[in-house]
């Protein structure tokens, strides 16, 4: 099967390409010589099919970060019969540095110049036929977000490989000439005013960028977003949950009436209530991300790392890692990956310690649903924002710590890209997204971890289900010297230890251990314990050891065992402090 | 005319660049980037205690730190005031 590349600077669009180009069905794959996963997806080209592969954005093939070295192994060892290089078109003058780079490497090309509604609103004017016969491959103009001028990449994919002839003719030439002659090229085909910016972009900075008050309004952006979240996806969850338990009473328990009683708890009081609990969350989740992902795709993030750059310099960090953790509220895995732009391995080390502490979605949903059981409507969004404190403050902490162990001698030099409207149809892509990512969870973890949980809180034969004698009641007695302290019980041990593998497998083994779901689960917690026992239990929650994907992650990441080690005995031992801090304290205040 | 390097130039001053003075790839970034010897380079804006440069160069936005922007020598066009 042929094989076609997708290659690009960062911010030129190219996922939103490739999503469009493949629909959803994108498949993460291995390639040969690379640690990483890439996206691929299959495409029918005119009579055959080939392979698309959408590659890291990256700014030169001659770099050493990490991303620069996937896409040079990636070229090198699966060397892809035609490339699409994809450029920001208003950014064309400056982007002609890596078409030269992959010109020379002698791989069949076709020139995307993507973005050409930004590109005509500031006043660029391109001649795609000019730069077509000027460079010697083909140039298609489009807009991957829009759908713009997508249906001329068809045939021009499938011209280019059926006559693999269009290659430039400039490749004998010294490399210096080569980047002139593309610049003149270039110069003579695209008009481009003399004073072209973004007015918008322009306006919008001056307000958000405000030296004063730029940094309290992006801290109220967040709380803003993370109360939206909060108060519409609550009543949904609610809902959900209510749904699930009429499910089961109306329909589940009527139908398995006749299975062995063992079985029926197993699927009940296991596999169903477990998997209900979680997915009653999936609304928030998916909204959580939508929110999420407006903020990204506005480009506000990148403001965000100009705003607390001068701040993070001081814990050893910079402006990126920032945005890290930001990424990392969404889930750590994706935000570990990201620190492959970090070239100093002293900072992508440092920041790799520093996003687990990120209050991921997983973990956000089992705060919701302390909060709810223990505290009042008022303080609900306030409690779940002070864990967000706690999240960025944990990592400041660390990273004090480890800075003189992981030195930053990264250069930071980061765009800015103006301000973008994500569309619809990149939101409800995106949202789907997560509905899949849930599923892929929920079927390798969450499933077999309630499972687990129900045969521990039910075995040896005879025991009280949940009770002291089962082999659940055991593990939790014998930690309890430990977990005590901080005001931790040996039921919720147990949901701790499978939050170990994932913190989706928390709320469904309490409904397991509890043999509730829905409101009634969330009133036997209410009063087993008080409010004390609960932020505490949600405090080593969001700092110890967030799942085991991220621990895997920055295993493949760091390609050290010792760092590894070090991710997970620093946080759980961060956990226990923080927590029993906390409890102790609130005690003797309360006492 | 006088010359300077990036960190020193004043808010909203535009001057063009004379010469990258950075490490091999510190300069290649910088130029993947668009700042090129010949470009004029405009200073947006600066972030609070000591923190990155905002800066334009053509149609690209972007933010530096002062040690970066030491290494790009500029040359001012109108004396300044």
């Amino acid at each position: 099967m042929k094989r076609i590349a997708m290659v690009g600077m960062p911010n030129t669009g190219k996922s939103t390409l490739f999503n469009r180009l493949t629909g959803a069905h994108a498949k993460v794959g291995n390639w040969p010589g690379l640690t990483v996963d890439l996206f691929s997806a299959r495409l029918i080209i005119g009579d055959q099919l080939v392979q698309l592969v959408d590659l890291p954005g990256i700014y030169d093939l001659n770099g050493n970060s990490e991303d620069e070295k996937v896409v040079t192994t990636f070229l090198a060892k699966n060397r892809p019969d035609l490339a699409l290089i994809v450029v920001n078109a208003s950014q064309i003058e400056r982007q002609t540095v890596l078409l030269r780079q992959l010109m020379r490497l002698g791989i069949p090309l076709v020139l995307v110049l993507n973005m050409v509604d930004e590109a005509a609103a500031l006043g660029i004017v391109i001649d795609a036929e000019a730069l077509c016969s000027k460079l010697g491959i083909p140039v298609c103009l489009l807009s991957a977000k829009y759908g713009q001028g997508v249906e001329q990449l068809q045939p021009a994919m499938r011209k280019a490989l059926r006559d693999t002839a269009a290659l430039p003719e400039a490749k004998n030439d010294s490399a210096k000439l080569e980047l002139l002659q593309l610049d003149a090229a270039v110069k003579s085909s695209v008009f481009v005013p003399a004073q072209a910016s973004h007015a918008l972009t322009e306006k919008i900075d001056r307000i958000l960028l405000d030296p004063w008050l730029g940094l309290p309004m992006f801290f109220g952006v967040m709380f803003l977003l993370f109360e939206v979240v909060f108060i519409l996806g609550k009543p949904i969850q609610d809902a959900m949950a209510w749904g699930f338990s009429a499910f089961r009473t109306g329909v589940l328990e009527p139908v398995l009436a006749g299975l062995p009683p063992a079985l029926r708890g197993l699927l009940l009081d296991g596999v169903y209530n477990g998997l209900s609990t979680v997915a009653s969350f999936v609304p928030m989740i998916v909204m959580f991300f939508l929110c999420m992902a407006i903020v990204e795709d506005a480009g506000y993030l990148s403001r965000a790392a100009f705003l607390m750059d001068a701040l993070m310099a001081r814990f050893g960090l910079d402006g990126r890692s920032f945005v890290m953790v930001l990424m990392g509220f969404g889930c750590n895995v994706p935000a570990l990956m990201g620190t492959r732009v970090i070239r100093s391995r002293g900072l992508r080390l440092l920041t790799m310690l520093v996003i687990p502490l990120s209050l991921c979605s997983a973990r956000l949903q089992v705060f919701v649903f302390f909060i709810a059981a223990l505290f009042t409507a008022r303080a609900a969004p306030l409690v779940l924002f002070s864990l967000y404190v706690i999240s960025i403050l944990s990592a400041m902490l660390t990273s004090l710590v480890f800075k003189r162990r992981y030195v930053n001698n990264d250069p930071f030099v980061l765009e800015m890209p103006p301000y973008r409207l994500p569309t619809l149809r990149q939101m409800i892509l995106r949202g789907w997204h997560e509905v899949r990512h849930f599923i892929r969870r929920a079927t390798r973890f969450i499933i077999a971890g309630c499972v687990l949980v129900w045969l521990l809180t039910n075995f040896p034969l005879g025991a009280a289900a949940g009770g002291a004698e089962t082999w659940a009641g055991q593990i939790g007695n014998f930690l309890n010297p430990i977990l005590s302290p901080l005001g931790i019980d040996p039921k919720l041990t147990i949901a701790l230890i499978f939050g170990f593998v994932a913190k989706e497998i928390v709320i469904g083994s309490l409904a397991v251990i509890y043999g509730q779901e829905g409101g009634a689960l969330t009133s036997a917690i209410a009063h087993q314990i008080d409010w004390i026992q609960a932020y505490s239990f949600m405090l080593f929650t969001l700092i110890y050891t967030p799942c085991l994907s991220t621990i895997a992650t920055i295993r493949t990441e760091a390609k050290s065992r010792a760092f590894t080690a070090l991710a997970i005995a620093w946080p759980l031992g961060l956990a226990w402090s923080i927590s029993f801090l906390f409890y102790q304290a609130a005690r003797l205040l309360t006492a | 005319m006088t010359t300077l390097t990036l960190n020193r130039l004043s808010q909203g001053e535009c001057a063009t660049i004379m010469a990258l003075d950075a490490s091999a790839e510190l300069d290649q970034r910088l130029v993947a980037l668009g700042l090129r010897v010949g470009k004029s380079v405009r200073l947006l804006r600066r972030a609070r205690f000591g923190g990155p440069l905002h800066v334009r160069v053509g149609t690209t936005e972007l933010m530096l730190r002062a040690r970066e922007a030491i290494c790009i020598q500029l040359l001012r066009e109108a004396p300044s005031s």
